[in-house]
């Protein structure tokens, strides 16, 4: 029997000519990741239990990103704990403020992952890279310091489920629209323990942008991990930019898949998830009289330069409606950058809102918008918990940057124009 | 392994940012942590729980971030074992790694209430009812995962194995 992509990649891995589901093995890594909140508790048990150094230097990645600027004292000194572990040993992809970004924006962009790549996380949207090729799983703190230490982690090979993508986008969708429409049909829980493999013509429509917001939110339905084919969108992004040589994998003709879902790209609408789980989606047009205090734009699931795009599109020589604040992250520095070089941030603030540095900040409730009793906001982050961003009488919806901006206009949920 | 105690009850789909909300997360301290466990849908779980005692829930539970913060949490407030219908993958596999006694078992998830007294004994999965007298099964760990567990933790095992 066949193998899917991801099955491909662990079996390489693991030094297996064969895998499949349900078998137990032992993977090499590429890539090792921690942030400020996860790997200062890494860091405790590394020293607890007598390692002395990491498997490779090049092959751990610290970004810190969550609490960044420091919003406190005790976050202030997590971030130092990380700092020093870094320097200590030598870690080379240490991101500290002034080159960091939001980690699922900037490993990427940086070319610190690739295609074909087998990669743990301590943070559970490290499911992103998927997008390009690779397989790459969130993990916990623990399991963060055995990799660390051995370059190598345990797994469970997973089955799959095929999303046989047909069609292309509406201008006024994108791939947020595609994967809540996805978590509304299977459920929070619909990918549990699973790979969801995305493929057929309509995924080669879709931009490295949206495939990677996509395979952010894989975790959203419970899925180990999220994966594209690589095709020459992914070549075209790994260009000049991947640190490491990349290898294509593709699935077997006979690959076991679970399920298979079709899902076609033309039929899909602007989509909203309610709280207070992301499988609650209703069309954003069907949402008209829900008034919101707060907007925020960036995250890791969108922060990424078509994302600000579609916000400048949306917001440029327009006013944000009174009572409404509106909080744009750029996920990375050098989206920042570009965004002030292309004017994005004049038309920003010249709209009302306001523009942050890179950080986790206001979608896991950290700090940088956090949300009162009673109050509402759309959002284009991932999750819409009870409490996520705040109050836990506090209210999250999620959406697509264009959506999220085209509610900041009118202060009520609103579907972008088509 | 065994534990007793009595059940605390959770929905389906609880979710790491109710177990341990991340406003809490500037600190990596245990203790100071685990006064916060479950606040966010359950204000009186700190106040009550007792060494031992059982939380019965539903599908999904741990969802969300891969903080190993929620386990550690749960763990360190004595709670003896997480019975659910179903866990999500990260806290699954986090709950391993830190020793935090889980089982799924969907009929026991399903009828247990709150504030039954229940007995676990994890080395056979058996889950007994001391309330209303019934027992279930639940499916007992695979080999290399009860190695992990034996050893006291995946760092443990890994240093043992070495």
């Amino acid at each position: 029997m066949g193998m899917t992509m991801t099955q491909k990649i662990l079996a390489a891995h693991a030094g297996l000519d064969n895998v499949t589901a349900g078998q137990l093995i032992k993977a090499k890594l590429d890539i090792v990741l921690g942030n400020d909140i996860t790997t200062p508790v890494a860091v405790n048990e590394f020293k607890k239990a007598g390692f002395d150094k990491v498997f490779d230097k090049d092959k751990v990645a610290i970004v810190l990103d969550h609490f960044v600027p420091n919003k406190d004292i005790k976050a202030a000194e997590q971030s130092k704990q990380c700092r020093e572990f870094a320097c200590a040993h030598c870690v080379s992809h240490f991101y500290d403020v002034g080159k960091m970004g939001i980690e699922h924006a900037l490993l990427p962009e940086q070319g610190v992952v690739t295609a074909g790549d087998c990669i743990i996380g301590a943070d559970s949207h490290t499911c992103t890279y998927g997008a390009l090729g690779a397989f790459s799983t969130g993990v916990g703190s623990t399991d963060m310091t055995a990799g660390m230490a051995t370059g190598t982690a345990w797994f469970k090979v997973p089955s799959a489920i095929k999303f046989n993508l047909t069609g292309k986008l509406n201008e006024n969708c994108s791939g947020k629209d595609v994967i809540l429409t996805i978590i509304g049909m299977i459920g929070v829980d619909g990918a549990l323990y699973r790979s969801m493999e995305f493929v057929g013509d309509g995924a080669h429509t879709l931009s490295m942008d949206d495939r990677l917001c996509i395979c952010n939110m894989a975790i959203e339905a419970g899925a180990k991990n999220g994966i594209f084919p690589v095709d020459d969108v992914t070549r075209a992004y790994l260009k000049g930019r991947s640190e490491r040589t990349p290898v294509e994998y593709v699935a077997d003709k006979d690959a076991e898949y679970e399920k298979v879902i079709d899902i076609d790209l033309s039929k899909i609408v602007p989509t909203v998830s309610c709280p207070h789980l992301p499988e609650n989606t209703k069309p954003a047009e069907v949402l008209g009289d829900i008034k919101v205090d707060q907007v925020v734009i960036g995250s890791c699931t969108n922060g990424r330069m078509e994302d600000m795009e579609a916000a400048y599109k949306v917001l440029k020589g327009k006013k944000i409606a009174d009572g409404v604040r509106c909080i744009i992250i750029p996920a990375t520095m050098q989206i920042m950058k570009e965004c002030v070089e292309k004017g994005y941030v004049t038309a920003f603030i010249d709209a009302g809102a306001v523009v942050s540095t890179p950080t986790c900040g206001p979608c896991l409730g950290g700090y940088m918008g956090i949300l009162a009793a009673g109050e509402r906001c759309i959002a284009t982050t991932n999750r819409n918990f009870v409490g996520r961003m705040g109050h836990v009488d506090s209210e999250v919806y999620l959406a697509s940057p264009l959506t999220a901006a085209t509610s900041a206009l009118t202060g009520y949920i609103t579907a972008p124009e088509k | 392994m065994k534990t007793k105690g009595t059940v605390f009850k959770y929905p389906d789909n609880v979710d790491t940012d109710v177990i341990i909300p991340a406003r809490y997360l500037n600190t990596a301290d245990a203790n100071e942590l685990a006064k916060h466990c479950m606040e966010d849908i359950d204000t009186q779980f700190v106040k009550k729980v007792k060494s031992g005692d059982v939380m019965v829930a539903g599908w999904n539970f741990g969802c969300g971030s891969s903080r190993e913060h929620a386990p550690l949490v749960i763990k360190t407030c004595k709670t003896g074992c997480v019975i659910a219908k179903s866990f999500a993958r990260i806290f699954y596999r986090n709950a391993i790694n830190i020793g935090l006694p889980i089982l799924e078992c969907e009929a026991a998830a399903e009828e247990i209430n709150a504030n039954d007294e229940v007995s676990v004994d994890f080395d056979t999965g058996i889950i007994e009812n001391l309330t209303t007298g019934k027992t279930y099964k639940a499916q007992p760990f695979p080999p290399f995962i009860q190695n992990i567990i034996e050893k006291g933790g995946l760092l443990a095992s890994l240093k043992e194995n070495n």
